[in-house]
């Protein structure tokens, strides 16, 4: 029986590139429907009644929520290919401790970077170059966050990359003088075939912002 | 299987802490606990959780594991051989257990623990509306997992089980400073049941603190503001 998989996803979203990395990694045939978060379509306030949230992965009409549960989930029901998260349990535990920093510490700060102005939108820009140097500490000298294979915190922090032109616009900062292996690490993934579908042009992004901030109603 | 040595870095009163432990008792790991002392943070925490400098660490064969939920996975696949499984083991059970453990972090434990930071009786009253709302939520997710036994995990207690039964101690201690029942048989019956099971559990009880103690903590923890 052939696999019905959708995604409910945002083009701009972070958190849906993931989802559409680790599906592309896993070589998954999936329908993406673009959604109208200023307009929710019945079909996301159907699949994630809880939060209302894109990204949504429904696979064979049952609907899995949250990118980095997603990501864990295609890993373990499509196992082919290389593994997202290693085998050993302490691996493991590394991995998905850096996925949750990257969520807890590391997207608050940029809404601030584009969102914010003055000292709140300083010391969001301070808060978010701190975090970044913590990963690019974790990274080091390594191909990928996991080693030698592309894995879950790369999937978790690349479709960060695409955002970080329009934050250092708006933080005036550079981030490549800040943490430069982690420039390195992003464009080594984006030669990724996975990555290079799923991820936006970094100017799409820029040009998005100014129009996103009239939508929710900031200046 | 090496187990090496085990240590766990916490306290008594920790929500976060109460997991590994439960988690422990459940794969019957005898370990060395380490209790912080309140106000400040040791030189061993500080050591091994240099990013959030917060407890629970685990610290098995000199290694850390930081962050609750992690470490109770981390727990389940380091002993699987020990014990009972705690994750369910279908991918698509997996992806629903650990989207409620989250949903209690991010959404249920904050509403509760504003009830204790609310000033006035407004935001206390939206607070609780807010905790009610979120239990409701809680108690569908029950009927959902458990489909018809004992545990959101099924038979034994599990992951789901263990993230929101360690909060069991602190929603009494919150029930009484709010003066609202805050678990209600009526209203979510099935979690109300739930909820004496699992602190009726012999990996559990020993380790539920007792509400007298934790409500005098809580109000060192979260002192009223002066009149």
């Amino acid at each position: 029986m052939a696999d019905e998989v959708i995604l409910l996803d945002y083009w701009p979203s972070m958190f849906g590139m993931r989802t559409r990395v680790a599906l592309e990694e896993k070589n998954i045939k999936f329908d993406y429907r673009e959604q109208d978060l200023f307009n929710k379509s019945p079909i996301l306030l159907e699949m994630n009644p809880v939060h209302k949230k894109i990204p949504v992965l429904i696979h064979n009409g049952k609907p899995v929520c949250e990118s980095l549960i997603q990501v864990e989930y295609i890993d373990e029901t499509w196992p082919g290919g290389n593994p997202f998260l290693p085998s050993d349990p302490y691996q493991r535990a590394q991995a998905k401790f850096w996925g949750d920093f990257i969520d807890k510490k590391v997207y608050g700060p940029t809404r601030l970077i584009w969102g914010a102005k003055g000292e709140e939108q300083e010391a969001g820009t301070k808060e978010f170059i701190e975090m970044l140097k913590m990963l690019e500490s974790e990274l080091g000298d390594k191909t990928y966050f996991g080693g030698e294979t592309f894995g879950y915190v790369d999937i978790a922090m690349i479709g960060f990359y695409c955002w970080f032109d329009v934050l250092e616009k708006c933080g005036n900062f550079s981030i490549e003088a800040e943490c430069p292996k982690l420039i390195a690490w992003a464009k080594r993934c984006m030669k990724r075939e996975s990555v290079a579908k799923s991820l936006p042009d970094s100017n799409k992004i820029t040009k998005f912002v100014p129009e996103l901030k009239k939508k929710i109603g900031i200046e | 299987m090496v187990t090496g040595d085990v240590k766990l870095i916490g306290s008594w009163a920790s929500v976060f802490v109460m997991r590994a432990r439960i988690a422990l008792n459940l794969k019957s790991i005898s370990y060395e606990f380490l209790q912080e002392t309140y106000g400040t943070k040791s030189e061993l925490l500080l050591k091994s959780n240099p990013v959030h400098k917060k407890m629970p660490v685990l610290i098995h064969a000199d290694k850390p594991v930081c962050e609750s939920n992690i470490i109770v996975q981390y727990i389940d696949e380091a002993w699987s051989s020990y014990g009972p499984s705690i994750l369910p083991s279908q991918p698509y059970d997996n992806a629903i257990a650990r989207f409620w453990a989250a949903y209690v972090d991010d959404k249920w434990f904050i509403a509760l623990r504003s009830i204790l930071t609310a000033r006035g009786e407004e935001e206390k009253k939206a607070a609780i509306a807010e905790v009610e709302e979120r239990t409701d939520h809680l108690e569908k997710a029950f009927m959902e997992c458990s489909n018809g036994k004992p545990f959101f995990n099924g038979d034994h207690i599990g992951y789901l089980d263990i993230a929101l039964g360690s909060f069991l101690g602190w929603w009494k201690v919150v029930e009484l400073d709010a003066n609202h029942i805050l678990l209600d048989e009526t209203k979510t019956p099935s979690l109300f049941q739930w909820a004496e099971r699992f602190c009726n559990d012999p990996d559990v009880k020993p380790l539920m603190p007792e509400t007298t103690k934790l409500a005098e903590f809580a109000r060192k923890l979260f002192p009223k503001p002066q009149a």
